[in-house]
């Protein structure tokens, strides 16, 4: 019988700490024989690096693709996404088919977005297609909210025109001087008034063939201050940004339910207030964004066998109940906000423990990466290519509670060939 | 049926009508500056309150409680009865309550043999066997605008879906133009005019909804509906069926003087400790706020009235209360005598339950499911009944307790409970 998991982590977060020692593993460090390590992105870049990289051996797994930001940072993210938009059209796959104004039919999830300071003069000019619109701003390194702001006057970003006198200094910086900039989405869907986002988790296992988990139990980030498109509240990130880390400075914020609603009550809602079809096509929509992300940055993904993911997306619907992405990030926060938060994510590490170690063994990364239905826990397989391509309906894919994120009637959408006859 | 003695009219009225005569010079016309002000922030009254430091809920569900212990029948006599079952719990008042076979019998359309929602549209059930047709049903009942096919209908409990527009059929809300006209001339009236009961509605609010993790992001709705509520006189017609009488107060200097007595506040209704909740679970339906405001006032004279006021009605609190502790005493005898061996008297810890119709002990999705009954029924016997269902299946762990406080701890948390499983299996498949 082989001996017990011996697992190393840099994240002090004891949600992770109790799920190891419930497993009975044992702790190591990371100079010793280590089975499973949960590290930061730091670390990752380190393991993977070609001047202080090393080999893992076949019972070493971790947490995180090497290239993992070719989703994870907000730049990359877009230029993937473009990119499989574009191979999509060049081969003439339906999947890629625009209506009359030139947007994509199905692709289209991604708020339109400029990477600064590069594409500063196409930016200009879509900017002035619409002078009263509004852009975001994102650091394109960062999290938490940080560095983000708002603008609406050409003025406000300045420095990051390539004619400006900084710009060659900007463009010798680091990477993490570039911004990407976003049309802002100014129509999102309120509920009490208020602005929310929906953070959601989604585990890969492999990138090639594409498997995929969405976790049930995924949640609404509201602000804590009423929704106002005003420019005069421009600059208040308490009224735009759904993060906690900045919500939770507001003078409005409960640390009791810490502004979260679970899915299901924004699933309940939705369908008690605007119906069974809508409500329904949001979910659908949400699921196929996610799998149309995942598949675009798959091409590029070192798709090492060490490897697994855990993911937290962050989405915004607007008032029409479209659904976009926003960002994919790689180190989800595992701080617990309120006493359900910590329940959640300890419950969403353990379902993710589940799958990616199987039986809490000693890990073989040679292993087919099929976890038994059982040990799925919370999660629910979002997308399996292999199962996809062997055409056989997939019954996992179907989830019947008004309480689960639904994905009735979502069988074509997800056997990877689209169907288009269903959606005419 | 007897009718109460106003004597036994409860100590907190008194209270308000002292209280009510010194602080009617704080109800003042706002001043323009403050009313133009107010209505900018009407959506979002939740970031403005006033200083709450001084104010306490008027009473609680367990002051109310204490109340109903102690109230006696005059006229009745039950020394010479032998065969008269000795009642144990706290409500010492012989009403008549219904049996488990009347019960089985009056709920008829919850027993095992037919189709329920909240049990027959669990995921590991083909839609085809119920789901799908029962959809099809109420959707007909709505297209035929058929109220009393609906009230039929509902006993079934409604597909999420169609709930709004079913208990908008039964509760006659159409949401007119003159309702909402009316519904804006509270709005108008709270933005005129200040009234202390708002500030102990803020409170409310601020100590129940704003905490609830299915709640909270309604807070606004709330003070929207329930400041209209509180100006609204038409409520006033509700006191002809209840035994409670509304508060009066007095125009400055005229106290005890009946030409010059208001109600106060103008709907007659003190909120009380959770009033607030009766109104939260309504948000996931309703958006728009008048008719939000219709539903909310029509469930309350309807229903939510008996919760909190002293009657011999089937569906007041008090027949509420008896049936509940009956139904135990009768099939759960170990449980009850040994709650009441230690101190735990179980009316003691389902009582809010009832009080509050179970907002906010239930999950949102299971809570509407039980609404659905009560509209269905017309009744809120299935309170009593969902309450004894409760103790039957944490029965195995309140046996093992020993104190008021292990019993509450094994009942404080129901938010994961299933109320139509639960239910069923209380009234139709355990042996009497």
């Amino acid at each position: 019988m082989a001996g017990k998991v011996k697992w190393v982590t840099d994240i002090e977060k004891s949600v992770l700490i109790n799920n190891f020692e419930k497993r009975g593993w044992i702790q190591a460090a990371e100079n010793e024989d280590w089975n499973f390590y949960w590290m930061s992105i730091q670390t990752i870049r380190n393991v993977f690096s070609v001047e202080t990289g090393y080999r893992l051996s076949d019972d070493q797994i971790v947490n995180h693709f090497p290239n993992h930001y070719e989703l994870t940072r907000k730049d990359l993210m877009v230029k993937n996404i473009k990119r499989y938009r574009k191979e999509l059209e060049k081969e003439g796959s339906p999947l890629a088919e625009k209506d009359e104004n030139g947007k994509y039919i199905y692709l289209d999830f991604v708020p339109v977005t400029f990477m600064l300071p590069a594409d500063y003069n196409l930016f200009v000019e879509e900017f002035r297609k619409n002078p009263s619109s509004t852009w975001i701003m994102k650091p394109c390194g960062k999290a938490q909210g940080k560095g983000i702001f708002l603008i609406n006057k050409l003025s406000q970003i300045k420095k990051w025109s390539r004619d400006s006198k900084t710009s060659s200094f900007v463009s010798q910086s680091s990477s993490k001087e570039a911004y990407v900039i976003s049309l802002y989405i100014n129509n999102p869907l309120l509920i009490g008034g208020k602005k929310f986002d929906l953070r959601l988790y989604v585990l890969v296992s492999t990138y090639r063939p594409l498997r995929c988990y969405m976790y049930k139990l995924g949640f609404c980030r509201f602000c804590t201050v009423k929704y106002t498109p005003s420019t005069s509240e421009l600059d208040n990130m308490f009224v735009h940004l759904t993060n906690v880390a900045i919500q939770k400075h507001g003078d409005d914020y409960n640390h009791i339910h810490g502004g979260k609603w679970t899915v299901s009550n924004l699933h309940l809602y939705l369908e008690s207030t605007r119906g069974k079809e809508v409500t329904n096509k949001l979910f659908n929509e949400i699921h196929w964004i996610i799998v149309q992300s995942l598949k675009a940055v798959s091409p590029v993904m070192n798709n090492d066998k060490h490897c697994f993911e855990c993911y937290g997306y962050d989405i915004i619907i607007d008032d029409k109940l479209k659904p976009w992405l926003i960002e994919v990030n790689a180190s989800p926060s595992l701080t617990s906000s309120t006493a359900n938060d910590r329940i959640l994510k300890y419950n969403l590490i353990n379902d993710t423990l589940n799958i990616a170690v199987p039986n809490g063994e000693i890990p073989d990364c040679k292993w087919n990466k099929s976890p038994p239905k059982e040990a799925l826990g919370s999660y629910e397989v979002l997308y399996d290519e292999e199962m996809a391509q062997s055409d056989g309906p997939d019954r996992d894919l179907r989830s019947r509670s008004g309480q689960s994120i639904g994905i009735k009637g979502n069988r074509a959408r997800d056997s990877g060939k689209p169907v288009l006859t269903t959606w005419k | 049926m007897f009718v109460f003695h106003s004597s036994l009219t409860w100590h907190i009225s008194d209270f308000w009508l002292i209280h009510i005569a010194i602080l009617c010079s704080y109800d003042l016309q706002r001043p323009i500056s403050e009313q133009k002000e107010l209505l900018n922030k009407w959506n979002e009254m939740g970031t403005d309150e006033p200083d709450l430091s001084l104010f306490r809920p008027v009473y609680a569900p367990k002051d109310f409680l204490e109340v109903l212990m102690n109230l006696r029948n005059p006229n009745y006599e039950n020394g010479d009865q032998p065969s008269s079952r000795n009642h144990l719990g706290l409500i010492q008042v012989p009403l008549k309550v219904k049996d488990i076979p009347e019960l089985k019998e009056y709920f008829g359309e919850l027993g095992l043999n037919t189709g329920q929602l909240g049990i027959d549209d669990s995921a590991q059930v083909p839609p085809e066997l119920f789901e799908n047709e029962h959809l099809r049903i109420g959707q007909k009942v709505l297209t035929e605008q058929d109220s009393a096919a609906a009230q039929q209908y509902v006993r079934q409990g409604c597909p999420t879906a169609l709930r709004a527009e079913l208990w908008a059929l039964i509760l006659n809300i159409s949401n007119q133009p003159e309702d909402i006209l009316y519904y804006e001339q509270l709005k108008s009236n709270v933005i005129q005019h200040d009234l202390l009961v708002d500030s102990l509605i803020y409170k409310d609010v601020k100590l129940t909804a704003s905490n609830d993790d299915y709640y909270f992001v309604f807070e606004d709705y709330l003070y929207q509906v329930l400041f209209c509520f509180s100006r609204d006189t038409s409520v006033l017609e509700h006191f002809t069926y209840s035994s409670a009488t509304p508060p009066k107060s007095y125009i400055r200097g005229k106290l005890g003087m009946e030409e010059y007595a208001v109600f106060y506040p103008p709907s007659g209704v003190i909120p009380f400790h959770g009033f607030s909740m009766y109104v939260a679970p309504l948000c996931f339906l309703y958006h728009e706020p008048s008719k939000l405001y219709q539903i909310f006032r029509e469930m309350y004279v309807r229903f939510f009235f008996r919760l909190h006021s002293i009657s011999s009605h089937p569906s007041g609190i008090v027949s509420l209360c008896l049936l509940f502790e009956t139904l135990l005493q009768t099939h759960l005898p170990q449980l009850f005598y040994h709650l009441r061996e230690i101190g735990a008297q179980p009316l003691r810890i389902s009582f809010k339950w009832m009080v509050r119709a179970f907002s906010g002990y239930l999950a949102t999705d299971q809570l509407l499911l039980l609404w659905d009954r009560i509209l269905g029924y017309n009744s809120l016997e299935i309170l009593a009944v969902l309450a004894a269902a409760v103790f039957a299946f944490r029965a195995v762990n309140l046996m093992e307790v020993t104190s008021l406080a292990a019993a509450e701890a094994v009942l404080a948390d129901l938010s994961t409970l299933k109320v139509m499983p639960l239910l069923q299996i209380f009234l139709f498949a355990t042996v009497t």
